[in-house]
């Protein structure tokens, strides 16, 4: 029994791992001709039909690409770190039900790798660890910009951390419980019963936090555009700095799932149309996220910084208390 | 058979992740290390079931602490190797065999006693968290409650360290501006 459970854990480890390493490459296909279209360009045209091999030229110029490692860098910590940014973003994967439950060959499948009770918080968690891939990278390099970008990367993932807490609190007070099957158990009577409705503030603050998170513009410090220097990846080459966009496209993914959980209902009642609804929220999310990348300028650090302690905090802590006193 | 192996697993990537932060001499591996086994250390608690807490040493330690013992380092050049100095090596090995002593003999007291027991036992139809959350609102209130306070004092003094002039923002200032604070700020420093 103990085997079988192991063997199916196993699989399952596997086939998000290969799925979302292959959604992140077509994620990046989907993201060009995503802003060509908005800026009126082509985007990749010229590999297969509409571009489509694309992807895979790049994933060939990426594995074949000399692995350089400059001198003056640490290079254990410097190696490492892509490392660290991919599987913190996959290991966070392992408590998100991607499909609710069903039967096949009379065997029934819990698209789930771990249900662990505090689903949420060991997501969030995981997520923040997520960090150091960026934060090591960028202070192994020997590089001043890679530093600098760095430095700015963490401020403002651990200042979005705090609004990612404080803003998915008032919901897991209403749920009480931080097992995302829970949250989903909750909303399972049609879009009425979606937390969206009842904590509109928190699932804004949640969404806005979500961009600083997974780094993404218009809160894409990391990487130092002013500068025309890419950030904490200036140093790396090949499949190394591919790890990097790995991460980068699968925390997307995994927190358009979280966002499509715990506020929209996730998948419902469990039926087939459901799951295909789960699905086309987190193409929304992620369709949200291009969109907005290809609308919107980058927004200053101190901007940033301002936003987050001066606005966003103190709405989040009000949204907090009063969820607090109506629920009493 | 897995619970075995998986602790002994951990246990030995605790360690050797330890005595890598202790060893080196190569600031930004340990850095690393030591935050690679404040994570391992969260396996234990997975382990015996306390998944919250788990959760908890992960968030707290290696999302907080790390960070910002990271953030410290931006301050140094992390790419050199650091020289430690090193005092009376008799004293260092004393020390830290008496600790290890210690240590040894303070969690093995109980289980010579035989009269271990929990004192709050565990909860039927209640949550990781709910159970959490009821020892530390009943038993632990006080104790709570005087951490609550001394991280709302820890907090007043970092905004008073970090507050001064803090309206000012360069970005935001015109260079004449900036200028004048510039000279003001060199005469402090001649004076």
């Amino acid at each position: 029994m103990e085997m079988a459970y192991i063997i199916e854990s196993i699989i399952k480890i596997v086939v998000i791992l290969l799925v979302f390493s292959g959604l992140a490459g077509i994620g990046t296909y989907f993201e060009r001709k995503v802003l060509a279209f908005m800026q009126r360009r082509l985007g990749p045209t010229n590999v297969g039909p509409f571009g489509l091999l694309q992807v895979a030229a790049d994933g060939i110029k990426l594995f074949t690409k000399e692995d350089i490692i400059p001198a003056g860098v640490v290079s254990r910590i410097f190696k490492i770190a892509p490392v660290i940014t991919a599987a913190t973003a996959f290991m966070a994967a392992a408590a998100i039900p991607f499909l609710p439950s069903f039967t096949i060959f009379g065997y029934e499948v819990h698209p789930i790798v771990a249900d662990i009770n505090i689903g949420i918080l060991y997501i969030l968690g995981i997520m923040g660890v997520g960090l150091y891939g960026p934060l090591l990278g960028g202070m192994a390099s020997a590089n001043k910009y890679s530093l600098i970008s760095a430095a700015r990367g963490a401020a403002v993932f651990i200042s979005y951390e705090v609004i990612t807490g404080l803003s998915i609190l008032a919901p897991i007070m209403m749920v009480g419980s931080l097992s995302l099957i829970d949250f989903n158990e909750y909303q399972s009577g049609g879009i009425t019963s979606w937390i969206l409705w009842s904590q509109p503030v928190a699932f804004v603050l949640f969404w806005i936090a979500a961009f600083a998170e997974t780094g993404r513009t218009p809160f894409h410090l990391i990487a130092n555009d002013h500068e025309l220097i890419d950030g904490f990846g200036t140093e790396y080459s090949g499949m190394r700095w591919g790890l990097f966009f790995i991460g980068e496209y699968a925390n997307m993914f995994f927190i358009s799932f979280v966002m499509a959980l715990v506020f929209l209902g996730g998948y419902g009642d469990g039926s087939f149309l459901g799951a295909l609804g789960l699905l086309a929220k987190v193409a929304f999310f992620f369709f949200f996220f291009l969109w907005t990348r290809a609308a919107w300028p980058d927004v200053r650090p101190d901007q940033l910084m301002w936003l987050c302690w001066k606005v966003l905090m103190p709405i989040a802590v009000i949204n907090v208390v009063i969820t607090g006193i109506v629920m009493m | 058979m897995f619970e075995a192996i998986a602790f002994y697993l951990f246990a030995f990537l605790t360690i050797t992740m330890f005595y890598i932060a202790v060893t080196t001499s190569q600031a930004l591996h340990a850095l690393t290390a030591l935050a690679a086994g404040m994570i391992f250390i969260s396996a234990f608690f997975f382990i015996l079931g306390a998944d919250f807490l788990g959760a908890i040493q992960i968030v707290v330690y290696s999302g907080a602490v790390m960070a910002l013992y990271a953030f410290g380092m931006m301050f140094f050049d992390t790419t050199r190797e650091v020289k430690e100095k090193q005092g009376n090596k008799y004293i260092i090995f004393g020390l830290s065999v008496l600790a290890a002593v210690l240590i040894v003999v303070i969690f093995s007291a109980p289980m010579v006693a035989q009269n271990i027991g929990g004192q709050n036992p565990i909860l039927e139809n209640a949550g990781n968290v709910q159970q959490v959350g009821m020892v530390l609102f009943t038993k632990y209130l006080v104790p709570f409650e005087v951490a609550a306070v001394m991280l709302l004092v820890a907090m007043i003094a970092g905004i008073v360290l970090a507050g001064k002039k803090m309206d000012l923002s360069l970005t935001l200032m015109s260079e004449e501006d900036i200028k004048v604070l510039k000279e003001e700020n060199t005469k402090k420093a001649h004076s």
